[in-house]
């Protein structure tokens, strides 16, 4: 018996034939990995199965039915819930108001239940882990919280299917833990689970079946068990096993000489309440990973030497010239450049064109008697778009018409051109293709040889120590260690974390 | 297996209080320092007058709230407003109740056309309203000869609803008190309430969780055309006539009313008894500017002018103590 | 490696509707015009539609700019009433005094107006609504609430005169119109400004000095909304501080959107807002020559907007 079918569908956008004739079943108490490159349709599909988007042809069965969903709220009328890789509820609103919204409890006057609400909030989230004031503004949460309270949602309204869009990209590994206990009660209850990751471990973790996405179309489905990591990393791909998995250099290149002068030293860093008296240092060609766990203040210390967060006390010094008091422009212009964590709203400008957005940052110096000189703005694309192997049909298309990798190489291009002596990098691969990852980290890789200081902020621990000379190890914004030398691995990276969280 | 909760909440709800309260503290304040300094300030009449004159400019704000809240703007209500009052003038001639509906089931189409346009094709609602702002004052100007027309009212009952009182206090406050008290709770206890918030608080999230998006934008606009139509209505009954020259200018009061009323202009997040206390804030100063008398009558847009900068200016770093303080 | 974004049209540029729609309607009103419109085709015609359409265009532009940075700015008319309030106050000193004053008045509005916006935080139009409401009262206040007649002749060359045959008023139109171009194109200013509107916090971690770029539009924009105000005060001949620029406002604003710039920031389009003002510019003419009364104008008008907006909407989905 099958709880859900896709027969045949496509789905077509104006040039681009986002699905193509993909078919898939998903069984009650499944847990089925739906997985695919960045524009492999994954996301298409989803929408089509939650109503977001009509298909263009195929069938969409339901328990058996022909089903058509209208519109999010008519799929999830009829049992399909989805919960988002960024949590999709209200922050402003409490949290009881979040799980409710939309169905809450009235009393006999046709007015909200407010205590009832309260009271059930309570319990539900105790279920999940969560212990919290429901009352208070959901924004007040803690992102792994907020994101159980997703999941609560979801599962609340007799929910037959749940479809989890990475779930797990924002949780720090004991909330995974929590999840995963949940997709297992989920998984006994009968309820059928997408679930889509770009995490190989976890998809082997908690699925029983796998179907993957290719340009459009369906490559293979099957049952996870029978399908071998290299196997689905090549059938993702489409292609063999190649050169691109080695991006990073081997991790035992030995540390850069201790004499040399740190080209960024942080001493004392403190903003309250998120970071307290951070203090590491960063050599010429060395890359220092920050690790930690999420909201131990990595993105924070990153936007803090960039001059994005107000600072308390403490000093920032680059090259051997202090860094005054916060402010972007005097980092930049120190030579600091801060690629942040979200490439959309923080990185690119999508409406301006690839050109526009690599000369940015250093107008003022390409200009000819005050004017902005397109002959000196070219010289320096040209560059760049080819160093970077930046794809595109040319120097004046937008950036927001990109794919992700190719964003990234752009945002990348612009900070490369300031010259910069510390690159600060936040999460540089995430969201990106496997292909242009591969890149990414290489291109980290010959920054680091060239002289650049770099600071790596990644939640992937392999990326973290594999791309990483040394790893400061933060908790609740302060250093609670620093892996060097062979103690750069996983394992270490681990152990001091927890090592920290059991102190606690 | 209990997970990292609630961040410290600090002196961060202080600032909550202040911002959500502040504009009642400043009432009080204005209020007992004018008891204390204006003898005319202190009768029963002149506080019958202040109420009776905020009246209109409440229910217009009033449906403003629910705009601003789920992140929109209604900049039709001055037109709206003026429309309303000569409509109403000109039905009044076939009875009081012609009266009432005439303007409502108008001004009532125009919100659903703003809603409609708004929640349907996704223009911004800044730039719908205005037109809606531009057609609506032309429709007005048609049906009134350019403005040179002015109708006067004809039915006896309905000028008695706007000049009319009950326990000494004026038909249209006990309206509009009614209906505050109605929308408090429409917007606090019902689930159209909670949409309202959940849309201008994240409006994706809203549609995610499947809330019916566009009809309860529909829905704000209708509201706001039809508080505005009646405020009209209410005015022309006040006046006797539907004058075809005030109210521009009146969404602009409205907004601010809102703003300083502690609303965020951003969506998600305001609160009616707010409104109230920024409407009758804008109110007494004008009284009070007509009590001193001698001033300039311009003086009195400076002043709600600079008051609106302070006021806004206050809340932004009010808002912000408290993100920095509770994250 | 995927190459579905690569080929993925750009909806945007593809729809020639926004970006050259107000010029096909402004050929299509000509044409009617020239057709059914007699003394259509008179220089004279030509000349009024042009002087009336000045003082919109370079406000318009103006609020292009400031559009340009996903801002609004509805201080404009009281700006314009300031300037013409300061004028008859000046003339004594000068037609230059006069002319520095009222275009210092736009400064000040500008700086506070840029401050709100970028140092408080306000939402723009929260920040100019303050001005709005309050400039055109000070306005009044400052010039005792009357009207004032102007008799400086060089003042009033600026109102009237011409210069090529071409009145002055047309000339500083036409210069604004390519300073603006100008700026936009070839400073640095320019370049940053677009980029502050397409993305402000994008704009900020890449060095940008954000702030300045914002109050640098804010007067900008208030110094043109001066300008035009003193020029209208030149061609009508006389000071009403509550009667100069009311509702410019919005006609500034339909001219830009008319004129496809994007309300979401990131692009102006400079010659569009030129056409825009034209286009409405034409639409009033031809209704007040076929002798229909303001009030269809208006709903005329309304529509226009309604129109230009809904072509240049931004795709939701995706």
């Amino acid at each position: 018996m099958t709880l859900l079918e896709v027969a045949g569908v496509s789905k077509i956008f104006p040039g681009v034939r986002a699905l193509d004739g993909v078919s898939f079943t998903l069984r009650p108490g499944e847990v089925h990995a739906l997985v695919g490159e960045n524009g492999a349709g994954k996301s298409t599909l989803i929408k089509v199965l939650t109503g977001v988007y009509q298909p263009d042809g195929g069938e969409l069965r339901y328990q058996g039915e022909p089903a058509r969903f209208g519109t999010p709220l008519d799929a999830q009328r009829a049992g399909i819930s989805t919960i988002y890789q960024e949590v999709n509820l209200v922050p402003l609103m409490s949290v009881a108001h979040n799980l409710f919204l939309g169905r809450e409890p009235r009393n006999r006057f046709g007015l909200l239940d407010e205590t009832r609400m309260v009271r059930e909030a309570t319990e539900i989230l105790a279920g999940y882990g969560v212990r919290a004031d429901v009352r208070r503004r959901l924004g007040t949460l803690a992102l792994g919280a907020q994101q159980m309270v997703a999941l609560a949602r979801a599962v609340m309204i007799d929910a037959k299917v749940v479809v989890m869009d990475e779930p797990t990209s924002s949780l720090e590994p004991r909330e995974v833990e929590t999840l995963f206990g949940v997709i297992r009660d989920l998984h006994a209850r009968g309820i059928g689970i997408i679930y889509v990751s770009h995490r190989l471990d976890e998809l082997y973790q908690v699925c029983d079946a796998v179907t993957i996405l290719r340009d459009g179309r369906l490559v293979h489905t099957g049952r996870m068990a029978d399908l071998d990591r290299r196997k689905l990393v090549s059938l993702m791909l489409g292609r063999e096993f190649g050169a691109e998995f080695t991006g990073f250099k081997s991790a035992d290149d030995g540390p850069a000489p201790a004499g040399e002068r740190p080209v960024l030293r942080v001493t004392g860093l403190t903003s309250r309440p998120r970071l307290h008296d951070i203090s590491f240092e960063v050599r010429p060609g060395e890359v220092v990973g920050l690790g930690g766990l999420l909201g131990a203040g990595r993105s924070e210390t990153i936007k803090a030497i960039g001059g994005a967060y107000p600072i308390d006390s403490g000093e920032i010094e680059v090259d051997g010239v202090k860094l005054g008091r916060s402010g972007t422009v005097r980092a930049v212009r120190a030579g600091v450049a801060t690629q942040p964590e979200d490439r959309k709203a923080e990185g690119i400008v999508p409406g301006l064109s690839i050109r526009d957005n690599i000369a940015l940052a250093i107008l003022p110096r390409l200009t000819r008697m005050g004017l902005v000189s397109d002959k000196k703005i070219d010289e320096v694309v040209a560059t760049y778009m080819s160093r970077l192997r930046i794809k595109a049909a040319g120097p004046d298309q937008a950036v927001g018409d990109l794919s992700g990798g190719n964003q990234q190489k752009v945002l990348l291009a612009r900070l490369l051109a300031t010259d910069p002596k510390v690159l600060l990098l936040d999460e540089p691969t995430r969201g990106i293709d496997v292909g242009a990852k591969a890149e990414v980290q290489a291109l980290i890789d010959e920054l680091a040889a060239e002289g650049l200081g770099v600071v790596l902020v990644s939640s992937d621990a392999e990326e973290l120590v594999e791309g990483a000379d040394r790893v400061v190890v933060l908790r609740d914004g302060a250093v609670i260690g620093t892996l060097t030398g062979d103690r750069v691995t996983t394992e270490a990276l681990m152990a001091t974390i927890a090592e920290a969280a059991d102190d606690h | 297996m209990t997970m990292s909760v609630t961040l410290p909440a600090g002196p961060g709800r202080l600032a909550g209080v202040v911002q959500r309260q502040g504009a009642l503290a400043v009432l009080v304040t204005v209020v007992v320092i004018s008891l204390a300094t204006f003898p005319g300030f202190r009768s029963a009449d002149n506080a019958g007058t202040i109420l009776v004159a905020a009246a209109p400019p409440m229910l217009i704000a009033l449906g403003m709230t629910f705009v601003i809240i789920t992140g929109g703007i209604d900049l039709s209500v001055g037109s709206l407003y003026v429309l309303g009052g000569v409509v109403a003038a000109w039905a009044s001639q076939y009875g009081m109740l012609a009266a009432l509906a005439a303007p409502l089931l108008l001004c009532g189409a125009i919100g659903v056309l703003n809603g409609v346009l708004i929640a349907r094709t996704a223009m911004a609602p800044f730039i719908v309203t205005l037109a809606a702002l531009l057609g609506a004052r032309g429709l007005m100007r048609s049906i009134s000869d350019q403005g040179s027309t002015t109708y006067l009212v004809r039915s006896d009952a309905f000028h008695e609803l706007g000049t009319g009182s009950l326990f000494g206090v004026g038909y249209p406050v006990w309206l509009a008190a009614v209906l505050v008290g109605l929308g408090i709770l429409t917007l606090n206890r019902t689930r159209f309430g909670h949409a309202v918030h959940a849309i201008g608080g994240s409006e994706d999230a809203a549609a995610l969780m499947g809330l019916p998006v566009r009809r309860v934008k529909v829905w704000v606009y209708l509201l706001s055309g039809l508080l505005a139509g009646l405020a009209g209505a209410i005015n022309a009954a006040k006046l006797g006539s539907g004058v075809t020259v005030l109210g521009s200018g009146m969404e602009l009061d409205a907004i601010a009313a809102v703003v300083i009323g502690g609303t965020l202009l951003t969506g998600g997040s305001g609160s009616i008894a707010g409104t109230v206390a920024g409407v009758l804030l804008l109110g007494v100063i004008q009284n009070l500017i007509n009590q001193v008398g001698n001033v300039n009558s311009n003086w009195q847009q400076v002043i709600s002018g600079g008051f609106l900068a302070v006021v806004v200016v206050a809340q932004t770093y009010l808002v912000r103590a408290r993100r920095t303080h509770s994250p | 490696m995927t190459t579905e974004a690569l080929t993925r049209p750009r909806a945007f540029s593809a729809s020639w509707l926004p970006r050259y729609g107000v010029y096909a309607a402004i050929l299509l009103l000509i044409v009617f015009n020239i057709a059914f419109t007699p003394y259509f085709l008179t220089l004279s015609n030509l000349r009024i539609q042009l002087i009336q359409a000045a003082p919109v265009v370079i406000v318009a532009l103006g609020m292009a700019l400031v559009i340009g940075t996903e801002g609004i700015d509805l201080s404009v008319g009281s700006v314009m009433a300031l300037a013409a309030a300061f004028i008859p106050l000046y003339l004594g000193y000068g037609v230059i005094a006069a002319i520095v004053v009222s275009l210092l008045a736009g400064v000040a509005v500008g700086l506070i107006n840029g401050l709100l916006v970028a140092r408080v935080g306000l939402q723009p139009i929260v920040a100019t609504l303050a001005l709005f409401v309050g400039g055109r009262g000070l306005a009044v206040v400052i010039s005792g609430g009357r009207l004032r007649d102007i008799r400086n002749e060089d003042l009033l060359y600026l109102g009237s005169g011409d210069l090529l045959g071409v009145p002055v008023l047309v000339w500083i139109a036409a210069l604004v119109v390519l300073v603006v171009a100008f700026v936009i194109r070839r400073t640095v200013f320019g370049r940053r400004l677009l980029a502050v509107g397409g993305n402000r916090p994008a704009a900020e971690l890449a060095g940008l000095p954000v702030k300045r770029v914002l109050i640098g539009v804010y007067v900008f924009c208030a110094v043109l909304a001066s300008i035009a105000g003193l020029l209208s005060v030149a061609r009508i001949q006389s000071s009403d501080a509550s009667a100069v620029g009311l509702l410019i406002e919005l006609s500034a604003i339909t001219a830009v959107v008319v004129g496809g710039t994007p309300l979401t920031g990131g692009r102006v389009r400079v010659l569009g807002t030129v056409a825009g003002a034209l286009l409405m510019q034409l639409v009033v003419a031809t209704m007040i020559k076929h002798d229909l009364p303001p009030s269809t104008t208006e709903m005329v008008q309304a529509v226009i907007i309604l129109l230009a907006v809904y072509v240049a909407r931004e795709r939701r989905t995706r």
